[in-house]
C-alpha cells in the first residue's frame, strides 16, 4: 500500500495569489493513497526541504509529490532532500503548479480546481514509480572553445591554465576578433592590440591548446562529457609546416583590390592574404573566390615567389574528428552596416562611417595609420558628428533593445577625434547616456567637459549630401525639440551590435536555444548566465548579447570555471531517465521481436543489437538494447515499437496512463 | 537603385475605380485633367465611384477618430458596391486615409461593426487602393518605354512629400526614407532624376493658410535644394504639395531672398507630356510658376 506525501508550496504569492494552496493540500489529503499532505509559503527553502524530510522519516513514507514550480528549476532541489531523508529520489515527483497552473490563470474555483487535477495526475503516477540508480559515465577531459576573439582567449586559457585540454576553432585565419580591430579601448584609452596580442601569442604557444584557424564546427554529437565534434578545416592552400610567414607571397599577388575584412573595407587587401601583420598565426591563406588562379586558371604568382614550396593550390577541406567533453561558445558579434539605414543614406555616402569602421582611421594599425581622414578624399574632418543609438532602442525600424556599449565608445571615438584634430568640433546625438560601469561616467564626463565634445540630446532624422558636406538634421529637445542642422564632413553612426549571420545554424547544430536576435541563451538570465540548456555547452561574450571587454572576459573566465569544475571529476552523474528494452525470463526473453524500427527512429544512435544466446551459444534471438551512455530518453523508440517492448525508465507507459486515468475517473 | 516599385500589387486589367477627392475637383484640376489623360493614353478605364464624399482629410481625424473612419468607409463601401475591386487615388491624402481606414478596420472586427452602422452600408474590406504610381506600375509598367514618343529629357526633383509612403507599415509601399517609384517611372519616361536630400520633408501641408510663413521656409528648402541641384522641374503626386510649393512661390522667394523659378509638376503631366500628350491636354498651363517644356 502506498504512502504517498504531498506538499503543496506557495512560491511567495507566485501559486498563492491565484491558487487556494491549502485547499489542495487539504483536497490531496484525502486522495487515495496519500498519507500526507501539506502546504508552506516556500517550499524550496531549508524549513521547507526540512519539512519533506521530517515527513518521509516520520511517516514512513513510499513517495512524495511536490506541487510547486517547473521541475527544471527545483526538480534536482526536491529529489536531493528527498535523498538525504532516505527516499530514493526518483520516487520524488512535481507537479507544475505555478508555469502550468497559477501563472497562465486568474483566480478563480477552476484555478484551484485545475492544481488539485494536476496533483492528482501526479500521485497517480508516483505509485507506479520504481527506485532508479543514476549512471555513471566517463568524462573526455578536453574542451572545444568555438571563437577565437577575446572571449574564447579568455576562456581557453583559463581552461588551459588549469591544466586540461583545449581545442580552439576561429573561422577566421586568425584569432584576435573584433577586439583586435579596435584603437584604444575605454575607460582608460589604453591600446587594444597592445593588451591583446600577448594573449593571442600565448593562445597559439601553450602547450595545452590545439589552434585550428580557418576552421568551422561541422557536427557535434553526444552528450555532456562525451561530445564528438567534426570540425571543417578549410583549405588555406598554404602549407603551414612549410611557410616561415616571409610574406614573399602577399607582396607579389597581382590581386590587391580586395576590401580588406579587417579594416571594415576601408582597406584593400590580396587574394592570398594574412588578415593584419600581428596575426596569430602569421601565415597567410589564400581567399580562392578572389584568386586569380582559382577563378581564372592562371597566375599562381605566389607559388613563383615562395622560397619554401608551401603553396598548394589542389588542398581539399579537411574534416577532423575530436571527442570532447565540453563546449565553450565564444563566437562573438556583428554590427549593422550602414546601408540598413535609409535616412542615414542606405550606405551610399562614402564618410557615414559604422563605429568600427572609425576604429579602423583611428587605429595606429589602420588604413590610414591612426591620421582620422575622410575615405572620400582624404582629408582630415573639421567638423564630425556622432551618432548614438544608429538602431538600437528603435522597436520600429530597428531592433528594440540597448546594445550595450555603444554610449561609452562613441564618447572614446568623439574623444580620440578630439585629441586628434585639434581644431576639430565634435557633436554626439544621443538619446540618454547610459555609462554604467567601473569609471564609465567619468570617462564620459571627460569627453564633454576636458575635451569639449558637444552633446546633444535627440535623434538625426536625416542626413543628406550637399557641395561634399554631409547636412545632419536632428533636434535638440533639451532646448524644446528645437531643429538642428550641422554641416559634417563625417559622420559616424554607432551602429546596433547583432549577432553573426551564422549564429542560428550553429545553435542548430549543438542543439542550444537562442533569442528571437538569433543570440544565444543563457540557461537562466541571472543564475546560470554561462550555461546553456544543453548540459556540458557553455557560452561567454558577445554571442549572448552585446557587451564590453570587461564583461566579456570576466563572462569567459566563468565559462571556464565551468569547465574546469566538469573535468574535475572522472565521472559524471547521469539522470537515469533513458529507455530500456523489456527483458523477461525464457523462453520469452524479451517481448522485442527484433524489427528494430527504434533503431531507425533513434536520433541519437543508442539502440544496439543484442544476441540472446543459449548454453550452447546458439543465437537464440536478437533483440535491440539501449545504450545508457548515448540514450537521451527523448522516448521516440517508445512510440515507434510496435510490440511494447521499451519504455522510458521514470516515464513508463504505465506511468503515463496512471496520470491520464486520474483525470478520466472523475 | 532598384527597379522594381516596391509592393505594388499586380492583376489583370478591368474597369479601375477613380476616386478624385475635392482637390481634384477644384484647386488641382489639371491632376485630375492629367490622370484621365494619362489612363486613357494607357487604355485603362476608370470609373468615377459614384456619390462620393470627402476622405476626412486631416480634419477629421484630428477631431473625432470614428468620424474619420466612416467618411473614408463610406467611399470604400461605395467602391464595393459599384463592383468595383480596385480604386485609382491621385492625392496623397486621400491615398492615405483610405488605405490606414481599411486597415485600421481589417485590424479591429468590433471597430468595423461600429463603423459599418454608422454608414449603414457593408464594408468586405478587400479593395485594392492605387495611387497613380501603382496605376501606372500595374498596368503600363515596361510598355512605358515603348510608349514613349517625345522623352521628359530634363533633369527632376521628384518629390514624394509625408503622406505617400507613411505609415509604412501600413502602406506598405515603395521605401520609407529614400523612395524610388517616382524616380524609376520618371527614368522611364526619359528624364533624369536628381539625388536630393528633400524627398520625403514636410511641404507645411495645410499651414499654408493659418502660418504661411511656414510653409514659405519648409517650402522654400524643398525648392532651394531642388534648384541648387540642377533640377529643371519638380514632380509631385500630391495636390498639397504642389500648391505649397507653385502657388506659394512668391512667399518661398520672399523668404529664400532669391527668385527661383522651378516649375512643380504632377508625375502624370510629365508622362502625358513623354508619351505625346500636349501640355494643354494635362493642363499644364494652369500653375502658377509657369511650366513650359520646349
Amino acid at each position: 500500500m502506498s504512502k504517498i506525501g504531498v506538499f503543496i508550496c506557495h512560491c511567495g504569492e507566485n501559486i498563492s495569489a491565484t491558487v487556494d494552496c491549502e485547499r489542495v493540500a487539504a483536497e490531496a489529503g484525502k486522495m487515495d493513497g496519500v498519507e500526507f499532505a501539506t502546504d508552506y509559503k516556500y517550499m524550496c527553502s531549508d524549513p521547507g526541504q526540512t519539512l519533506i524530510k521530517n515527513a518521509i522519516k516520520e511517516k514512513g513514507l513510499t513517495g512524495v509529490v511536490v506541487g510547486a514550480c517547473s521541475p527544471r528549476m527545483h526538480e534536482p532541489t526536491f529529489r536531493k532532500a528527498c535523498a538525504e531523508a532516505g527516499l530514493n529520489p526518483y520516487l520524488c515527483e512535481m507537479s507544475n503548479l505555478r508555469e502550468h497552473c497559477s501563472w497562465v490563470h486568474e483566480k478563480n474555483e477552476q484555478t484551484t480546481e485545475k492544481a488539485i487535477d494536476l496533483v492528482k495526475m501526479l500521485v497517480e503516477k508516483v505509485k507506479k514509480n520504481k527506485p532508479l540508480n543514476a549512471i555513471k559515465v566517463p568524462i573526455t577531459k578536453k574542451a572545444l572553445v568555438i571563437g577565437g576573439g577575446i572571449a574564447g582567449i579568455q576562456a581557453a586559457l583559463d581552461i588551459a591554465n588549469a591544466g586540461q585540454q583545449v581545442i580552439m576553432v576561429e573561422k577566421e585565419p586568425s584569432i584576435g576578433g573584433h577586439m583586435s580591430q579596435l584603437s584604444e579601448t575605454f575607460p582608460t584609452l589604453d591600446c587594444s592590440q597592445c593588451i591583446l596580442t600577448p594573449r593571442m601569442v600565448e593562445v597559439a604557444q601553450h602547450p595545452n591548446i590545439t589552434l585550428y584557424t580557418y576552421a568551422e564546427l561541422e557536427h557535434l554529437d553526444g552528450f555532456i562529457g562525451n561530445f564528438k565534434a567534426t570540425i571543417r578545416l578549410k583549405a588555406k592552400s598554404v602549407d603551414y609546416k612549410l611557410c616561415t610567414g616571409c610574406g614573399a607571397c602577399t607582396t607579389k599577388c597581382p590581386n590587391k583590390k580586395i576590401p580588406s575584412e579587417f579594416n571594415e573595407g576601408l582597406g584593400m587587401r590580396t587574394a592570398i592574404y594574412t588578415p593584419f601583420p600581428q596575426a596569430v598565426p602569421n601565415k597567410p591563406v589564400i581567399d580562392r573566390a578572389n584568386c586569380t588562379y582559382y577563378q581564372k586558371g592562371k597566375c599562381k604568382v605566389c607559388e613563383k615567389v615562395c622560397p619554401t614550396g608551401a603553396i598548394q593550390y589542389d588542398l581539399p577541406d579537411q574534416f577532423i574528428t575530436e571527442d570532447i567533453g565540453a563546449v565553450v561558445i565564444a563566437t562573438g558579434f556583428n554590427v549593422l552596416k550602414t546601408d540598413f539605414f535609409p535616412e542615414y543614406g542606405y550606405g551610399k555616402y562614402a564618410d557615414v562611417l559604422t563605429g568600427l569602421q572609425f576604429e579602423r582611421l583611428a587605429s595606429a594599425s589602420g588604413p590610414t595609420l591612426g591620421e582620422i581622414r575622410r575615405p572620400s578624399d582624404g582629408k582630415v574632418p573639421k567638423k564630425i558628428v556622432f551618432i548614438a543609438c544608429s538602431g538600437s532602442r528603435d522597436p520600429a525600424k530597428g531592433i528594440p533593445y540597448c546594445s550595450k556599449i555603444c554610449c561609452m565608445y562613441t564618447a572614446k571615438h568623439a574623444m580620440l577625434y578630439q585629441h586628434k584634430v585639434h581644431d576639430g568640433e565634435s557633436y554626439v546625438f544621443y538619446m540618454d547616456i547610459r555609462a554604467g560601469g567601473k569609471n564609465y561616467e567619468e570617462f564620459v564626463r571627460r569627453a564633454i567637459e576636458d575635451d569639449g565634445v558637444n552633446y546633444i540630446r535627440g535623434r538625426v532624422a536625416r542626413i543628406y549630401e550637399k557641395d561634399g558636406k554631409y547636412i545632419v538634421k536632428g533636434a535638440d529637445t533639451l532646448l524644446g525639440s528645437k531643429p538642428v542642422e550641422i554641416e559634417a564632413d563625417m559622420v559616424v553612426l554607432a551602429t546596433a551590435g547583432v549577432s553573426n549571420p551564422g549564429a542560428e545554424e550553429l545553435a542548430q547544430k549543438m542543439h542550444v536555444s537562442y533569442d528571437a536576435y538569433k543570440f544565444f541563451a543563457e540557461a537562466h538570465p541571472k543564475l546560470k548566465p554561462v550555461e546553456t540548456n544543453t548540459a556540458g555547452i557553455f557560452l561567454c561574450g558577445a554571442c549572448q548579447a552585446p557587451k564590453d571587454i570587461p564583461e566579456t572576459v570576466g563572462m569567459a573566465s566563468g565559462a571556464a570555471a565551468k569547465v574546469i569544475g566538469l573535468f574535475s571529476n572522472n565521472e559524471l552523474t547521469r539522470e537515469p531517465l533513458i529507455a530500456v528494452v523489456n527483458r523477461s525470463a525464457p523462453p520469452v526473453f524479451s517481448t522485442c521481436v527484433g524489427c528494430f524500427m527504434c533503431q531507425t527512429a533513434c536520433p541519437y544512435n543508442a539502440i544496439e543489437r543484442e544476441e540472446i544466446k543459449g548454453r550452447d551459444g546458439s543465437v537464440i534471438k536478437t533483440v535491440a538494447k539501449v545504450n545508457p551512455g548515448l540514450c537521451q530518453g527523448c522516448g521516440t523508440c517508445v512510440a515507434f515499437c510496435r510490440s511494447k517492448a521499451i519504455d522510458i525508465q521514470g516515464f513508463s507507459n504505465e506511468q503515463m496512463f496512471a496520470e491520464v486515468m486520474a483525470l478520466m475517473n472523475e | 537603385m532598384s527597379e522594381q516599385i516596391i509592393n505594388s500589387p499586380c492583376g489583370v486589367k478591368g474597369t479601375i475605380g477613380f476616386y478624385p477627392g475635392c482637390s481634384l475637383k477644384g484647386s488641382s484640376s489639371e491632376y485630375a485633367q492629367s490622370v484621365l489623360a494619362v489612363a486613357k493614353a494607357f487604355d485603362i478605364e476608370l470609373q468615377e465611384i459614384q456619390d462620393w464624399n470627402c476622405c476626412g482629410s486631416t480634419a477629421a481625424h484630428n477631431l473625432n477618430k470614428e468620424l474619420a473612419l466612416s467618411l473614408s468607409a463610406r467611399i470604400l463601401a461605395l467602391s464595393e458596391k459599384q463592383g468595383l475591386t480596385e480604386v485609382v487615388v491621385p492625392c496623397a491624402a486621400c491615398y492615405n486615409r483610405l488605405t490606414v481606414t481599411q486597415h485600421e478596420l481589417n485590424n479591429d472586427a468590433a471597430l468595423k461593426q461600429r463603423v459599418c452602422d454608422i454608414i449603414d452600408m457593408p464594408i468586405k474590406g478587400n479593395l485594392q487602393i492605387l495611387n497613380v504610381m501603382q496605376m501606372i506600375d500595374k498596368y503600363v509598367a515596361d510598355r512605358l518605354e515603348e510608349k514613349v514618343t517625345t522623352p521628359f529629357g530634363h533633369k527632376v526633383a521628384c518629390y514624394y512629400g509625408c503622406l505617400l509612403v507613411r505609415p509604412h507599415n501600413i502602406l506598405q509601399f515603395d521605401r520609407l526614407e529614400d523612395p524610388q517609384s517616382m524616380d524609376i517611372l520618371m527614368k522611364r519616361s526619359g528624364a533624369e532624376p536628381i539625388e536630393w536630400g528633400f524627398k520625403t520633408e514636410c511641404c507645411g501641408a495645410g499651414f499654408s493658410v493659418s502660418r504661411t510663413d511656414v510653409v514659405a521656409k519648409l517650402s522654400g528648402n524643398i525648392v532651394k535644394d531642388a534648384a541648387d541641384r540642377g533640377a529643371e522641374a519638380i514632380i509631385v503626386a500630391c495636390p498639397m504639395c504642389q500648391s505649397n510649393l507653385d502657388m506659394r512661390r512668391p512667399q518661398i522667394n520672399e523668404y529664400l531672398k532669391q527668385k527661383i523659378d522651378i516649375p512643380v509638376i504632377y508625375i502624370t503631366q510629365a508622362i502625358g507630356l513623354a508619351v505625346g500628350l500636349s501640355p494643354k491636354e494635362v493642363g499644364l498651363q494652369k500653375h502658377f510658376v509657369p511650366a513650359q517644356f520646349a
